[in-house]
């Protein structure tokens, strides 16, 4: 079915309400509105999108982390909220970048309760800090664990297993 | 006196109206054709495990109708699946639940050594938390397999001297997993 809104739409009211926060755009194959923000304005942004008396998007699909080790300096690590307006049936994905020596960004549990696993999870997998996160705590791995297991520099494989060639497994 | 026949691998002498045997041969005789099993069935071998269970395979012929889901009340673990390693500690702890004696048998490729799940959040082996009488290799085994290890099980039951327990072996081998234990080691 066809959205009652369209990217442009959208896109230029973001451009006008935020300037300088918006960066660049992209559009998938699908036309899924992609937009690259500035990470100090995620808390405001996703409060405005969701509190737009038009756009209405107020279902938070899902919000991950990525890794990407070789970018420039100050953008390692990434943080992608999916975000959905059920009533226009309208979806948009807005990423943000975070330095890795300091991965901060603002929680948004106070807009969508749902974000509460979700963050600790991308916190469990990352290290990636939600501030104002009422219990930041691994979720899904051993409390015992000690690192951020998706972040590229580990190995995905258990290192204390060794009945395989480490040369053909990453090791 | 009487004479000495073997019945059901159990050495015994028989005559009218007595027969004689070794207690270490009737308890064990007694602990294998009882064992009260405690399903651990994470995932894909716990399906082969229920097959085994069913009308079709039937372990309830080696005397294990009763499956024991209190860690109290079973003398046999079987872990069937794949442990990760936040799961762990939970496993440890229903090892340390149960009573002496008892027997564990890890069940396929994950809960034997991790199997394909080469990876972070995953135990790679069972045995690298409690000690394991009993592998059954395969991905997932096939029930016949899985009442293979069972009759394995059985066998080491029915062997097992009543002494073993408070062996110094048996307490060197506890205290390899920092698995709490009372026994003196003579």
């Amino acid at each position: 079915m066809e959205s009652k809104l369209t990217n442009e739409q959208v896109l230029e009211a973001l451009r006008a309400q935020f300037a300088t926060a918006i960066g660049e755009e992209e559009q998938t194959i699908d036309n899924y509105l992609t937009v690259y923000i500035n990470s100090k304005n995620v808390h405001e942004i996703v409060d405005w999108l969701y509190k737009h008396p038009e756009f209405k998007i107020q279902f938070l699909t899902n919000i991950t982390g990525v890794h990407y080790p070789e970018n420039e300096k100050g953008k390692e690590l990434m943080v992608v909220y999916h975000l959905h307006s059920l009533q226009n049936n309208f979806r948009i994905r807005l990423k943000a970048f975070l330095p890795i020596e300091n991965p901060v960004i603002d929680s948004i549990v106070d807009i969508y309760s749902a974000a509460n696993w979700i963050e600790r999870e991308t916190y469990d997998f990352y290290g990636i800090i939600f501030n104002n996160h009422p219990n930041l705590k691994r979720i899904l791995n051993q409390d015992s664990m000690d690192y951020f297991p998706l972040r590229k520099e580990y190995h995905v494989e258990d290192a204390t297993r060794q009945d395989k060639d480490d040369r053909f497994f990453g090791r | 006196m009487g004479k000495v026949t073997e019945t059901g691998q159990m050495e015994a002498i028989n005559y009218e109206g007595f027969q004689l045997t070794k207690l270490d041969t009737v308890i064990g005789a007694a602990r294998a054709n009882s064992l009260w099993p405690l399903p651990f069935a994470t995932s894909c071998c716990g399906i082969e495990y229920m097959a085994a269970m069913s009308p079709n395979y039937d372990i309830a012929r080696f005397g294990m109708e009763r499956m024991s889901f209190s860690p109290r009340q079973a003398d046999l673990l079987i872990i069937a699946g794949t442990i990760s390693k936040k799961l762990a500690p939970v496993l440890r702890q229903v090892y340390e639940q149960m009573s002496e004696p008892k027997w564990v048998m890890a069940v396929g490729a994950c809960a034997s050594s991790g199997g394909i799940f080469d990876t972070y959040s995953v135990l790679q082996g069972v045995d690298r938390i409690i000690p394991v009488d009993v592998y059954v290799p395969g991905c997932a085994p096939r029930p016949e397999q899985i009442i293979d290890g069972i009759m394995n099980v059985q066998a080491l039951a029915k062997h097992e001297s009543l002494r073993r327990r408070y062996s110094p072996e048996y307490k060197h081998l506890l205290d390899n997993y920092k698995i709490d234990n009372d026994i003196d080691g003579e």
